[in-house]
């Protein structure tokens, strides 16, 4: 088209981008929402924990494996404690251990990332290759080596785990990272003579911020299913603290009666990430225009 | 007359092959159907070329491919007649398409390095359809395709099928895929832009491939591109479009001489444009013996340029001739090897980060695309505010009036302030990029292709604004570009690089007028003319001379 | 040189530089235990003799460097050493322990691979075709959940259906349910085989009966990486299919399928490949937690066992298998990405 000049649209700085985003969310489809609620109901609870939970953390009873209803209305574990008060806490424990890890991962990953973009000289040639020989090492089975040198302890756990998942999120920050400094406009910054400081914060990271905030989801899912994943191996959070993972293998013995409950813990599990990648796919498919058709 | 023109009046006898009647197309984006075409009317006669023009966005693209029974993806056609030779193109079946295209109707994509399958030798996807349509066997088909090779002048015939799309150059892709849509002998070709990704020097050689082949096979042809003076080369009847409806259409050389509507005369507005030439005055720039090279690969060698104030130098050269190299040698970005620069009478380091920012500041530059040069996360405020806060230091109320202020400069409207880029056209975005230049108060801009991603109206109004501005605040301009019409327009100086050279720079007037060094020869005719017998002409005039002188594209690497 | 064999070089050099990485990690696993690690192993009984006599036998006593070469040495012999846990009784070595494992471990994967991949393509070329679909929708919803939930909430979910097989009527879900509902549901359970819901297998095991044994954890793992693999290869075709030069094949007549198999899909194999190689891999780790829900005798259970009693030798044998697969598997899908690229095929 042509420079037809626009009619003109008087809006202010601000007022534009909330009305944007709030005309994308009720575009949303209902698998966004229904991961938005999903999410923001785990947030609730695990907050809330103290308060919402019928007993405390481990307050135990003398009645292991009870029934459903009654005065435990999820029935109680191998050790009679409530169900229902363990998959509460255990909303707050596997969700804020994972929520740590990944913020530490993302700290680590995005940061040096960028400045390997950046420098694009021996610093990230000696970056990368670390990270390419991180990355060819099965996780799971060296967390399981490093824990079992370590101990499993939450700390250790933190730490080994956002060590090596944050060699993905590198991956990442460098590549989108290469693509945005390659840009004119980071050029032209730089021959305005801005900082590293202007240059990152404000013309690289606002570029990059829609693939990193989709892959901070995908990559809390992994995280997450990862430590339950250990957890439930005996090696990842250790007893008596409540933790949904650990919780599957306690009560596994009582599927093979056709009872349901350990699949509770594990369905909880299952919900939070099903919630976060329904959520994940459709940001992907407003912000980077990863529509099919184009 | 030549014998062109001479068959052109014999024909007109040959019978409707393809008739679109009140076409109209949709495009689907931003969550809504929006028209692209809106009732186009188009009728060809058998062995008819008929070009295809308009700005971007204007449908002719669209066109082109409807008369296929196509429509991209995210696009429907919703309205009006396809009639290809009696067929009903919107009634037929998928199936009963598909049989036509290829073998009836073939079409020759803008960039033939994207178009063909990187995994496929060339030969095999030129055979594909003349094989599937059960036309030839495939040997007959390869051996024809070394014949349409040959024809199209390919170097190398017989081998060059051999070959995969990443090894042979742009121009020998362009066409092979010719020989790819000939391999039926379609009654019909769609050309979509097949010249435009290519140097002038180059397209001069696909043209008159492309010409003399549809000319010897008599195949009617629709040739979709934005340049008049390649149209005029190609078509017997053009037809101009804008905004999805037909402006215009008339025969070749009536229109040319003749074009009745407002808007077609004004697509012939930049060549109009001219300023009178300034002698050159005391150097602002001066750069002297200058060489560089990304890694161990020479780009600029021993390069000397000098800019005055308050002039423009326009450096003028095809891709890979080292032009825009030029350029970021002298923001420093790419610290030269030896040579030495001075500005303003002191000496210019070499590195970006040894220059005081008052430097940088007098230095400014413009990038060819707004879309890659202006942050898509900041509004066009904050773009124009920074410099201006940045080497100014205003702040609040003065750092807003001075902002509006260039927004005036580049006469760009206050209500656009908060957009963002992406809200904004292409001919506002470069307003945007200009306004942050002038923010700093440059003595010198640096222009790198600054005109060539916009479309020609709105090129000759970014030129006009330029000049200006020139005028108005004294500021110089180092003009890159590998358009010729555009260095005509503007320049007071040229200098023409080729290989990482100058071979040869002077005064404009010196330098468009003969005689001219061997290569600025070769780069001023390869720029097509507002003539159809332009081409005929030149190809006549360089094979006579080619005895002196060895083909140029003698390898098939090009 | 040819840039296919230089390109194929380095990727080999990198695989060699990973294993010796790992091997190293691997190693310092033994290296860094703690002091009174042999006194806990051994017992509060042991007396300072043996404590000698054990750290002598690890090797505690050497410096490092020199320990590493020398148990280098012994693995690239295939003596992984002795377990620790095996210490009182019977002295067992760790070769003969896991020998046994990593058979069951490969005939669950071999399993698991043979279903899954040649599934996950087949059902993603489809779901490319027909994008937008409601195929393609259907797959995309279900592959979504499937890719987002633990391994053992699908193998538990397995076992549940399994168990519940016959006794479903008689739950309270059944009787709250109308009757022609509960009967319904009753009849799609027991449509579901009765899979043996504990694979415990040994070297006895008739083969035919093995796979029958293995059939739950080999259909939990294709669940977990089918999802996966069959999106990336929709994406992967999809991504292609974008390409200009699929465009000029459509308008050269061909058909939608013609489309697929001959233009896509020669340019979609280098991330096919690095994807089905990811999941091969990733089965590796999978495979872990599925024999631990399935108590199923392969080399992960032994692995997780050694890692709680701490077995250390154990240990570093599982992790050297697991990661050579791993690195194998990835190198495997780097070289065919690099023998399918025409570029580096056909240097100019």
């Amino acid at each position: 088209m042509t420079t037809v000049e626009q009619p003109l649209g008087l809006a202010g700085p601000k007022r534009g981008r909330m009305a944007r985003g709030w005309r994308t969310l009720r575009k949303a489809p209902f698998s966004a929402w229904f991961g938005l609620v999903v999410i923001l109901a785990y947030v609730i609870v695990a907050l809330f924990a103290p308060w919402i939970a019928p007993y405390r953390e481990t307050q135990v009873f003398a009645e292991p494996f009870a029934p459903w209803g009654g005065q435990f209305a999820l029935g109680t574990d191998q050790l009679g404690r409530d169900m229902l008060t363990r998959l509460i806490y255990g909303a707050r424990n596997s969700i804020g251990i994972a929520f740590a890890t990944t913020l530490l991962s993302f700290a680590v990953g995005v940061t040096l990332g960028l400045i390997a973009a950046m420098d694009r000289g021996w610093i990230d040639q000696f970056l990368s290759s670390v990270v390419d020989v991180l990355m060819s090492i099965p996780s799971l089975i060296f967390s399981l080596v490093l824990l079992s040198m370590f101990g499993s302890t939450i700390p250790n756990l933190i730490l080994i785990i956002a060590l090596f998942d944050s060699t993905r999120v590198f991956r990442l920050a460098r590549a989108v990272g290469l693509n945005v400094v390659v840009m004119e406009y980071v050029e032209a910054a730089r021959l305005r003579g801005e900082g590293l400081g202007w240059l990152l914060r404000k013309e690289i990271l606002p570029n990059i911020m829609p693939p990193l905030i989709a892959e901070f989801g995908l990559r809390f899912c992994f995280v997450f299913l990862t430590i339950s994943a250990l957890s439930f191996l005996g090696v990842g959070i250790q007893p008596p603290t409540a933790d949904w993972g650990s919780m599957v293998r306690e009560n596994a013995t009582l599927i093979t009666y056709g009872d349901v409950t350990p699949l509770l813990p594990a369905g909880a599990i299952a919900l939070l990430t099903v919630a976060v990648n329904f959520v994940v796919d459709w940001f992907l498919h407003t912000t980077s225009g990863l529509r099919d058709e184009h | 007359m030549s014998i062109r023109g001479a068959r052109l009046s014999s024909r007109g006898k040959g019978d409707k092959l393809l008739e679109i009647r009140d076409l109209h197309v949709e495009g689907f984006s931003d969550e809504s159907w929006h028209p692209i075409l809106r009732g186009v009317d188009l009728v060809l006669n058998r062995g008819e070329v008929l070009g295809l023009i308009g700005e971007s966005g204007a449908g002719k693209s669209t066109l082109g491919l409807a008369a296929m029974g196509y429509a991209k993806p995210g696009c429907r056609i919703t309205r009006g007649a396809i009639r290809f030779d009696g067929i009903d193109l919107r009634a037929a079946s998928e199936a009963q398409c598909r049989a036509l295209r290829g073998a009836r109707i073939a079409y020759v994509a803008q960039s033939a390095a994207a178009s063909f399958n990187p995994a496929h030798r060339l030969i095999d996807q030129t055979v594909e359809t003349a094989v599937d349509h059960a036309l030839f066997s495939r040997e007959e088909a390869r051996r024809d395709a070394v014949d349409l090779y040959r024809r199209l002048q390919l170097p190398a015939p017989e081998t060059i099928g051999f070959r995969y799309p990443h090894q042979v150059s742009g121009g020998q892709l362009q066409r092979a895929m010719t020989a790819m849509a000939m391999s039926c002998r379609p009654d019909l070709i769609i050309f979509d832009e097949p010249t435009t990704a290519l140097d002038v020097t180059t397209q001069v050689e696909v043209l008159a491939a492309i010409r003399n082949i549809v000319d010897e096979f008599h195949t009617a042809a629709i040739y979709v591109t934005h340049d008049l003076a390649v149209v005029a080369q190609m078509a017997h009847r053009i037809m101009v479009l804008r905004h999805g409806r037909t402006v215009e259409e008339a025969e070749t050389r009536e229109m040319l001489s003749a074009p009745r509507e407002d808007y077609t005369k004004s697509l012939w507005a930049v060549r109009k444009l001219a300023k009178p030439e300034h002698p050159a005055g005391a150097a602002l720039l001066s750069v002297s013996g200058v060489s560089a090279a990304y890694g161990n690969v020479p780009v600029l060698s021993d390069v000397s340029v000098e800019v005055p104030r308050g002039r423009t130098v326009a450096v003028v050269g095809e891709s890979g001739s080292g032009k825009s190299t030029l350029a970021r040698v002298i923001t420093g970005l790419l610290p030269a090897r030896s040579g030495a620069m001075s500005f303003a009478g002191q000496r210019l380091s070499i590195s970006l980060a040894e220059r005081p920012k008052d430097l940088l500041r007098r230095i400014q530059m413009i990038y060819q695309s707004p879309d890659n040069s202006l942050n898509p996360r900041q509004t066009v405020e904050e773009t124009i505010a920074r410099p201006v806060a940045f080497y100014r230091g205003l702040r609040g109320t003065a750092r807003n009036t001075r902002v509006r202020e260039l927004m005036r400069m580049v006469e760009l409207n206050e209500g656009l302030l908060y957009r963002l880029p992406g809200e904004l056209s292409g001919g506002q975005k470069q307003r945007v990029s200009i306004a942050r230049a002038l923010a700093a108060e440059p003595e010198l801009i640096i222009c790198d292709e600054v005109t060539s991603a916009l479309d020609q109206i709105v090129q000759e109004e970014i030129l006009k604004l330029l000049m200006r501005l020139q005028r108005e605040f004294d500021v110089s301009y180092l003009f890159i570009t590998h358009d010729i019409a555009t260095v005509r327009a503007i320049a007071d100086h040229i200098v023409v690089m080729h290989k990482g050279r100058v071979v040869e720079q002077g005064p404009r007037h010196e330098v468009l007028s003969p005689p001219h060094v061997p290569y600025t020869e070769l780069l001023l005719s390869s720029v097509p003319e507002m003539d159809p017998d332009w081409l005929t002409r030149l190809i006549t005039s360089r094979e006579t001379g080619r005895a002196e002188r060895p083909d140029r594209e003698t390898s098939p690497r090009g | 040189m040819n840039p296919v064999i230089r390109t194929i070089l380095q990727r080999l050099g990198f695989g060699l530089l990973t294993l010796f990485v790992v091997s190293v990690v691997i190693f310092s696993a033994i290296a860094m235990l703690p002091g009174d690690f042999a006194k806990a192993m051994l017992g509060q009984s042991a007396t300072p003799d043996t404590v000698a006599a054990f750290q002598r036998e690890i090797g505690l006593d050497r410096p490092p460097v020199e320990r590493y070469f020398v148990w280098v040495g012994h693995v690239l012999q295939g003596d992984l050493g002795s377990s620790f846990a095996s210490r009182t009784g019977n002295r067992r070595t760790v070769a003969e322990l896991i020998a046994p494992r990593l058979y069951n471990t490969m005939v669950l994967a071999t399993m698991t691979a043979v279903i899954s991949v040649p599934l996950a393509l087949g059902l993603g070329i489809l779901a490319a075709l027909y994008r937008n679909g409601w195929f393609d929708r259907l797959v995309n919803g279900v592959t979504l959940t499937t890719i987002s939930i633990p391994e053992f909430f699908v193998a538990y979910l397995l076992v549940f259906l399994v168990v519940s097989r016959g006794t479903f009527a008689g739950t309270e879900l059944a009787q709250l349910l109308p009757a022609w509902a509960a009967g319904t549901i009753g009849w799609l359970l027991n449509l579901f085989p009765k899979f043996p819901i504990l694979s415990n297998v040994s070297e006895r095991t008739p083969f035919a009966e093995h796979l029958w044994r293995a059939a739950l954890p080999a259909l939990t793992l294709t669940l977990v990486i089918l999802a996966h693999m069959m999106r990336m290869t929709r994406a992967a075709i999809i991504n292609v299919m974008s390409s200009p030069f699929i465009e000029m094949a459509r308008l050269k007549g061909k058909s939608p399928m013609d489309v697929v198999l001959r233009h896509a899909l020669p340019n979609a194999w280098a991330p096919i490949v690095t994807v089905i190689a990811f999941n091969l891999a990733y089965l590796v780790v999978g495979v872990v937690v599925v024999e631990v829900v399935f108590v199923y005798p392969g080399i992960g259970q032994l692995m997780v066992d050694a890692v709680k009693s701490r077995d250390v030798p154990v240990i570093q044998a599982c992790a050297l298998i697991f990661a050579g697969t791993y690195i194998l598997l990835n190198l495997t899908a780097d070289i065919v990405s690099i023998a399918t690229n025409p570029r580096l095929l056909h240097p100019r």
